[in-house]
């Protein structure tokens, strides 16, 4: 009989060994899926397409990083909560209002150019998100309603709201009547880092704001405070922490900068606004997250991961047909054999001999 | 507006509200035994698509149910074995449930995407069902109408009326205390969440048996995760799911109405309403409350349960 027996401390080793376990469990997994499924296509070329090839050149890189972009940034928001135990599942929709407001404002200043502009936009897209996540941060705190259903919620009236955007007022005047806006002109458009690809100055953005993010948890009482309130919420309050300013702060955080995410998924490798605008980046961050255990810098490495299902998703259902749900499958797959892991940290399987009687 | 009409959208709003109510309720004993399960979207698509698949194949519709209970339940039993031997957390566990349900349903159903299959046929009763007014809005429905009736029933008898449903409660309210008199923890909760995997998959099941004979990877559109506020609408009280259901159903199918007679709002907008409607409901259920916490609920709710015995 096998039973977990808690550790008198968490094991270091396991620490780094459990991702890298459940990656390798993951890999055999999809493995013997592939084998029933896919009995008419050689299964080490699908892996070759699917994992490797994405990391073989230039554009398959930069394509990486545009992907993992967005997902470092919402990931970093949203980790934040996760520590407190406030759980903003609707990023996805804090993202598309972010995309619509910051859009906006470089929508209607389309015949003015200006190195302010893009700015303005990210603030509009910002303070979107924040408004955004706000309103479920209003009614968790005055009237105690679950935050993960009402983000949720929240999240298909975005994108409802995305396309009657696009069919009305931001609709392309001269576009045919596609539910698509003008495109962005040169100065609402992010500046490219790599140039030759649409590798933009998103990915420093995020990059940035995971080290500032680590400082900010490493440093200051804010940070000890959101972390002790979500471990334990009944210490928090005898000492003295808000639980509502950590709700608020953390849902404004978090819906702030996947606002932003969304300008720049629109102002970046898209161009104008449409109705692919959301690409289910709020709900992977997510995945991307918790596979970092929260932990600011693992998420740009966690992302980079995220990314690359993504793209090899996409490659697979270029060379294969197959569809790109095969990329929730792995992500779902990599979230449960991680969990199931890292129990190892924290606890030790031990095998109880059983002779002759039950336990 | 004609009296047929008026049956119609009733007999609509029935057939909108019973997806909900199966998921519902089978969440409703998985949190009353103290476990957050938020895969039921991943869990209802799950069933649709197996439901799906065997109804085309086979054309047995009782087959076909067989199939989407089995499926629901084969891959609660992944979140059953997470959470409850390897202690993971609920939240997590259930949002990668979701995850991985939408892409396998949407990769194994990739080759049906084109094909239409029988519908499950309403009942018809002699005399009965014939009546004027009341046979159609009575006895004219589809059976999975009735069992998911029934199940409410069902779910209300075992936890009030049963002691294993009264062990149940006692779990969810405090899993240490029944653990320490001598009660099965982890049993209660695995049964209860495959329950809850059968129940959102003849839940996803009616939605591709009984609605729309066509495959749909996004067939679900959100009704697991209006079912998970469901539950929490009904105050975890088994009949009133019925009402929430109907609500839901109702505002489902009046947009539906309403788009169809050129009100001049857009589509989008009527479209909203269930979402919006889901958040409206919560909040009303809180206002008139002014305790801090919401006392019905079960206790241990979403708590991992660990025995050191």
């Amino acid at each position: 009989m096998i039973k977990l027996t808690p550790r008198t401390q968490p094991s270091k080793a396991m620490v780094f060994l459990s991702p890298l376990l459940a990656l390798a469990l993951t890999a055999l997994t999809a493995f013997i899926i592939f084998v029933f499924i896919l009995t008419d296509i050689e299964i080490s070329r699908v892996f070759y397409t699917l994992f490797v090839e994405p990391l073989t050149d230039r554009y398959y890189i930069s394509e990486l990083l545009v992907k993992a972009a967005p997902l470092i940034m919402i990931a970093l928001g949203l980790s934040i909560g996760f520590r407190a135990g406030v759980w903003n599942i609707g990023a996805e929709g804090q993202y598309v209002i972010g995309g619509i407001t910051g859009g906006a404002v470089g929508l209607y200043f389309y015949n003015v150019e200006g190195f302010w502009l893009l700015p303005l936009m990210s603030l509009a897209a910002i303070l979107g998100g924040m408004f955004y996540a706000g309103i479920a941060a209003f009614l968790r705190t005055k009237y105690q309603v679950n935050e993960i259903l009402v983000t949720l919620m929240l999240t298909y009236v975005a994108v409802l709201f995305l396309s009657s955007m696009l069919q009305g007022p931001l609709r392309d005047p001269s576009g045919f009547n596609f539910p698509e806006s003008r495109l962005f002109h040169d100065s609402a458009l992010l500046p490219i880092v790599w140039q030759g690809t649409r590798a933009h100055i998103g990915l420093v953005v995020a990059i940035i704001l995971s080290f500032v993010t680590w400082f900010g948890i490493k440093k200051h009482m804010s940070g000890m405070q959101i972390k002790i309130t979500g471990s334990a919420p009944r210490a928090a309050r005898f000492a003295g922490f808000d639980d509502k300013k950590t709700v608020w702060f953390s849902l404004l955080i978090s819906g702030g900068v996947a606002g932003l995410a969304g300008l720049f998924e629109a102002a970046g490798p898209t161009g104008q606004l449409t109705p692919g605008l959301p690409q289910f980046y709020g709900f992977t961050a997510i995945i991307v997250a918790f596979l970092a255990r929260l932990h600011p810098i693992a998420i740009i490495f966690s992302a980079l991961l995220i990314a690359l299902t993504y793209l090899g998703g996409e490659n697979a259902q270029i060379t294969f047909n197959l569809p790109s749900s095969i990329t929730k499958i792995f992500q779902g797959m990599l979230l449960f054999y991680f969990l199931a892991c890292d129990i190892l940290i924290q606890y030790k399987i031990v095998f109880i001999k059983t002779i002759g009687q039950k336990t | 507006m004609n009296e047929g009409l008026i049956i119609d959208i009733i007999i609509g709003i029935s057939i909108a509200s019973v997806p909900l109510i199966f998921a519902s309720i089978g969440e409703l004993l998985v949190e009353r035994s103290g476990v957050l399960n938020l895969g039921v979207e991943g869990m209802m698509i799950v069933g649709a698509l197996a439901g799906f698949v065997v109804q085309f194949h086979s054309g047995n519709a009782f087959l076909a149910l067989l199939a989407a209970i089995l499926a629901g339940m084969a891959i609660a039993s992944i979140f059953a074995f997470l959470t409850q031997i390897l202690l993971t957390n609920h939240v997590a566990t259930g949002l990668s449930l979701t995850l991985f349900g939408l892409g396998i349903a949407a990769f194994v159903g990739r080759g049906y995407s084109e094909v239409r299959i029988e519908l499950i046929s309403a009942i018809h009763i002699p005399f009965l069902s014939d009546l004027p007014i009341v046979g159609p809005l009575l006895f004219g429905y589809n059976p999975l109408v009735y069992l998911a009736i029934f199940m409410v029933f069902l779910v209300w008898w075992f936890l009030f009326k049963t002691k294993q449903g009264l062990i149940l409660r006692a779990i969810g309210d405090n899993h240490d205390a029944a653990h320490a008199i001598g009660h099965n923890v982890v049993r209660y909760r695995v049964l209860a969440i495959l329950f809850g995997g059968a129940m959102a998959g003849i839940g996803g099941a009616f939605l591709s048996l009984v609605q729309v004979p066509i495959w749909g990877e996004d067939m679900t559109a959100g009704r697991g995760w209006i079912a998970l506020g469901l539950v929490v609408f009904s105050s975890w009280q088994p009949f009133k799911v019925i009402l929430g259901a109907l609500i839901f159903g109702g505002i489902t199918i009046l947009q539906l109405h309403a788009q169809g007679f050129d009100i001049r709002i857009s589509a989008q907008y009527l479209s909203m309403l269930p979402y919006l409607a889901t958040i409206a409901i919560l909040v009303s259920l809180r206002m008139g409350d002014k305790s801090k916490t919401n006392r019905t609920m079960p206790n241990c709710l979403g708590r991992i349960f660990h025995s050191t015995t």
